[in-house]
């Protein structure tokens, strides 16, 4: 017996529907996640949150979750001005393209002529439209969102930083999942998590570590000042190129060549800068006291300030205030190249007989090192960039490495409270050698022997101590 | 009193910068401070210019050696500053088209950035190149092999050089790359150097440039250290 063609049209409608429920429910959109809160993260220096969210169960191919924020009022404005900007900009290009092909293939007008018209006309449709021109679109929840991070499926935590800390935030997450197909599907938005404000608390405990080192290393700098004080004898080593300053501007002198000091090119919120600035005062005592003339030429206005003052003190104390020149400590350029080639050039055209080198130098480090060279200058060179530091070595007869350079002032000085600040810096290296040590044991043995809370302390130490 | 004042001043700055980094809550103390230097640097701008002025125009006037070169100086100097400060050849910003001085400075097209662009940029430019030239120079001298240190420095730059060429990795191809013996191809040789060898010696550096901060700062805080501002007393 034959079943009814009727019958058998049903059964294959029901089946087709069937194997499209089922198709349709695995490429379905998975679900969201739930329970999402965020908090401000505790102890901090503010700008970092915690969002938290519950992993939906059961999702087929699920590859991790996408957290978003709200933007902060400063973004929203940015955005709706970069937005508003360019569609005025295209308003005003269309218009004048419109006015310009009008005039010279309608009218004929000279495309000179025709251009200033045209924006003229370009000019006015950008004033006749500008207040039709307002974004519309927001996102989920009626708002616009930032994207923050995308986490791996197996995260239900994420810390948020760079926030804001004076701006209140919402969070929503999302889940990613693979779908049959291929490929990726995202979810629903999840609901959206109270306001956080990502504020700074009393103290930032991550830096404390970096506190208690700093308090370790001033102790033991005031307690060896005091030690210096009491008139205990404290011997410090020589520093040939400070040793070495008599001997270029003595040489400057008999040649009856002028002396060249150039205090690196940054301001005097640099260090370097004002440790430059210390040994010109010795620089400027002695070229005063062996009637030498000293040029120093300046990138910064500040620098050329605090120059004059401490050659002019230098001069004084040299009994030579008559010598002194206030128009030979001038400013040039901020411009780091513009300078270096005022500096070269003048090296060339004068021929300094000394050149000292001193503060923070980049690239034209070597450019003035080597020009100095082929005069036949004496060079002295102190800087605390470990980058230009072989440029230096290469080029100068006698260079100061890093914390020499910073020496300087109390080796130049020989006062026992500066002396003794020396040594406090000696205490601080024996301070970071234990800690290089016991950091580096610390980290062989986890490794060796797999300890998991070696391994935690080794990063708490690296998160910690060495970031802060 | 001239000594006192700036001591003072160094020394509250100098306290308010360090809390600023520790205590969260007076972190804008910090940026504030930062903001006063800028300010002063701004004003102390006006000096620069001026001692700008007064040197080349004395040698114009003294006609000095390359008196010429203060002229082109002083021009290039009052053209820009005219350029940049007036807006000269600035079109208003499309957002605001009735409003005359709206337009980007240094939007593309203006004179403004045609001088940055066109003068300023390859200037600039060949004179960073000419570090080419330096460098040769400078290490050729620093190379020579005179004593066993130097040869060491020799040896040690001529794998560096070759490790970071063809040259390097034609010669020593010859080593299976998954053998026992990889690390002596000149490639990796080089890069086994700059980061057990290089980076050692530069960190040492480093920490004790970080002292020696640390200690200048704290001379200069307490006012033990006053170099910098001309003298002891």
């Amino acid at each position: 017996m034959k079943r009814p063609s009727s019958l058998l049209q049903t059964r294959s409608i029901f089946a087709m529907l069937a194997v499209m429920v089922m198709i349709s429910s695995s490429s379905a959109a998975p679900p969201a996640p739930t329970d999402v809160v965020a908090e401000d993260l505790p102890a901090d220096g503010g700008g970092a949150a915690i969002v938290t969210w519950t992993i939906p169960t059961g999702v087929q191919g699920l590859e991790g979750f996408q957290v978003w924020r709200t933007e902060v009022v400063s973004e929203t404005t940015s955005r709706v001005a970069n937005e508003r900007g360019t569609a005025l900009l295209a308003i005003q290009n269309q218009a004048y393209q419109n006015e310009y092909q009008r005039l010279v293939g309608v009218e004929g007008v000279a495309p000179e002529d025709a251009s200033m018209q045209a924006r003229a006309v370009a000019r006015q449709a950008v004033i006749d439209q500008q207040g039709s021109v307002t974004p519309t679109e927001t996102g989920p929840h009626g708002r616009f969102w930032v994207l923050v991070d995308t986490v791996s499926a197996e995260t239900s935590r994420l810390q948020v930083g760079k926030l804001s800390p004076s701006d209140e935030y919402q969070f929503m997450v999302y889940t990613v999942a693979k779908t049959a197909d291929g490929g990726v599907a995202k979810s629903e938005a999840s609901a959206e998590t109270g306001m956080v404000l990502p504020a700074a608390s009393g103290i930032d405990v991550k830096r404390l570590p970096l506190f208690f080192i700093l308090l370790l290393l001033c102790g033991s700098v005031l307690f060896f000042i005091r030690w210096a004080r009491s008139g205990r004898p404290i011997t410090i080593r020589k520093i040939a190129g400070l040793a070495a300053v008599d001997e270029a501007v003595g040489r400057a002198t008999e040649m009856g060549r002028p002396i060249l000091y150039i205090p690196g090119i940054q301001d005097m919120d640099d260090l370097q800068t004002v440790a430059g600035i210390t040994v010109l005062g010795r620089v400027a005592k002695t070229a005063a006291e062996y009637d030498a003339r000293i040029e120093v030429p300046t990138s910064r206005s500040l620098v050329m300030s605090a120059a004059r003052e401490t050659v002019h003190s230098s001069y004084l104390a040299a009994g030579r205030t008559d010598a002194y020149n206030p128009d030979l400590i001038y400013y040039v350029t901020d411009e780091q190249f513009g300078y270096t080639a005022y500096a070269s050039g003048l090296i060339v055209r004068e021929k300094p007989a000394a050149c000292f080198y001193m503060g923070c130098f980049f690239a034209e480090s070597l450019i003035l090192a080597e020009t100095g060279n082929s005069v036949g200058a004496i060079q002295i060179a102190g800087t605390a960039m470990p980058s230009q530091l072989p440029f230096f070595v290469a080029a100068c007869d006698y260079t100061l490495i890093g914390e020499e350079f910073f020496a300087a002032s109390a080796y130049l000085s020989g006062e026992p409270d500066q002396l003794g600040s020396l040594k406090g810096q000696d205490m601080g290296k024996i301070i970071v050698g234990a800690v290089l040590i016991i950091g580096c044991l610390m980290a062989t043995v986890a490794v060796a022997t797999g300890s998991e809370s070696l391994m935690h302390a080794v990063d708490w130490f690296k998160d910690s101590v060495l970031s802060a | 009193m001239k000594r006192i004042v700036p001591l003072w001043i160094t020394a509250i700055v100098g306290l308010v910068l360090i809390v600023s980094n520790f205590l969260p809550g007076t972190r804008s103390w910090g940026e504030e401070a930062t903001t006063w230097f800028g300010i002063i640097a701004a004003v102390a701008f006006v000096l620069g210019g001026g001692s700008l002025l007064k040197v080349h125009l004395k040698k114009i006037s003294d006609r000095n050696t390359g008196w010429g070169y203060s002229m082109i100086v002083l021009g290039t100097f009052t053209a820009t500053l005219a350029v940049g400060l007036f807006k000269i050849g600035v079109s208003p910003n499309p957002s605001f088209p009735d409003v005359p001085w709206s337009g980007d400075v240094q939007g593309q097209g203006t004179p403004f950035w045609w001088v940055y662009e066109y003068v300023f940029k390859p200037l600039t430019a060949t004179m960073f190149a000419m570090l080419a030239f330096y460098i040769a120079s400078a290490a050729f001298r620093a190379f020579r092999a005179k004593n066993f240190e130097a040869m060491l420095l020799l040896g040690t730059a001529f794998i560096i050089l070759l490790g970071r060429t063809f040259a390097g990795y034609f010669m020593t191809s010859w080593i299976p790359i998954d053998g026992p013996f990889s690390g002596l191809r000149l490639e990796e040789l080089s890069v086994y150097i700059m980061q057990v060898f290089n980076t050692a010696g530069n960190r040492a550096i480093i920490i004790g440039i970080a002292l020696g901060i640390a200690g200048t700062s704290l001379k200069i805080l307490m006012g033990l250290d006053r170099s910098y501002l001309g003298g002891g007393d």
